[in-house]
């Protein structure tokens, strides 16, 4: 009980500090800087219509270029994690029901079109690379989780994965040859709101698109088969 | 103003979540509250009043009504990257169960020096 009184008024002195930092930034103010100079910029040198993707991938494309890679580590640890453990893997099935099954087959292909449709217009509405690469990720889980026999093909998979990831940093590295600096904007930037403009964005976040969704795809059989496959120690 | 306090409050039970909670799974709640309210008031402070989201469309071309981008930007990116360590942290749970046969900290003997 007195463990719990100290730990409580040690979360309210870290509450009450953040919340003397936030006094300084009144909600709803003003309070752009570097802000400003994006907004402006977006449309005459990126010719994308989502300000929050060309800042994401043009003006901070070599931090999101760390994303990627923290992305590729986690599944790789995920991946490392279970591969260290038995081989011995009983098969203890639950069953899933009709419905399931069913709407599965049914929504499983749109799941995959919406999921391509979201990271091939990142540059035009809200959406991109990660978000569309998830939602194709939650199409497999549907999978697993209404078919007991699905396995991914991890060769295949991984075969995309790098893929993606290669397109980013050939991207990247068509910009530091041809143009300036790493990841310069090479393609031409194209009319604005049209499918085919924002530059490098686009292929892009293709590649990131697909790279996310067999990583996580990968992520998800590897949780999925401990849950199917071994069931627990008897 | 509400999504300050919200933020504030999320991020409080993460951290009780942590320090109080003994089940594992609780714990990996716990932190996942804590990327929800850090990624909230991250957005929140970029927030403007009376403006809308930094996307250009037919009808919105004016960019002084549109709010601060960069800080939805930065939480896309934090999105990301709590989800992969959030699989991260879940496999470790189960390898942990697999090798103790319990998910109470206390019960994981060898955690402790």
């Amino acid at each position: 009980m007195i463990r719990k009184i100290v730990y409580g008024i040690f979360i309210l002195i870290i509450v009450a500090a953040v919340s003397m930092f936030l006094m300084s930034y009144p909600f709803g103010s003003d309070k752009m800087d570097v802000g400003k100079y994006y907004l402006e910029n977006t449309v005459p040198q990126t010719g994308a219509a989502n300000v929050v993707t060309s800042v994401t991938l043009f003006y901070r494309g070599f931090d999101t270029l760390g994303e990627v890679t923290v992305l590729f580590t986690a599944a790789l640890g995920v991946s490392i994690l279970y591969f260290i453990e038995d081989k011995k893997r009983k098969t203890r099935i639950v069953e899933s029901n009709f419905v399931t099954k069913v709407g599965t087959r049914v929504v499983f292909p749109f799941i995959l079109l919406v999921g391509a449709y979201i990271f091939m217009h990142g540059h035009l509405t809200p959406g991109g690379g990660f978000q569309g690469g998830a939602l194709i990720a939650t199409g497999f889980l549907l999978l697993y989780l209404a078919y007991e026999e699905t396995s991914i093909n991890r060769a295949k998979f991984y075969l995309v994965e790098g893929l993606g990831g290669l397109t980013y940093v050939t991207m990247g590295l068509l910009g530091y040859f041809m143009k300036d600096s790493f990841l310069a904007n090479v393609l031409p930037n194209g009319q604005l709101f049209n499918l085919l403009s924002g530059g490098i964005i686009l292929p892009i976040y293709i590649g990131v698109g697909l790279k996310v969704g067999s990583e996580l795809s990968n992520i998800i059989d590897d949780l999925m088969c401990e849950v199917k496959c071994d069931g627990g120690e008897e | 103003m509400i999504f300050y306090v919200s933020a504030l409050l999320i991020i409080g039970i993460g951290i009780y979540a942590i320090i109080i909670k003994k089940n594992l799974i609780k714990i990996i709640i716990g932190l996942d509250l804590i990327e929800t309210g850090i990624n909230l008031l991250i957005v929140s402070i970029g927030y403007i009043n009376g403006k809308t989201a930094p996307i250009f469309s037919k009808g919105v071309m004016n960019a002084s009504r549109m709010v601060d981008s960069v800080p939805q930007a930065l939480t896309l990116t934090s999105i990301v990257i709590g989800a992969s360590e959030l699989a991260l942290a879940a496999a470790f749970v189960v390898l942990l169960y697999r090798k103790y046969g319990t998910l109470d900290v206390r019960k994981i003997r060898s955690l402790r020096w």
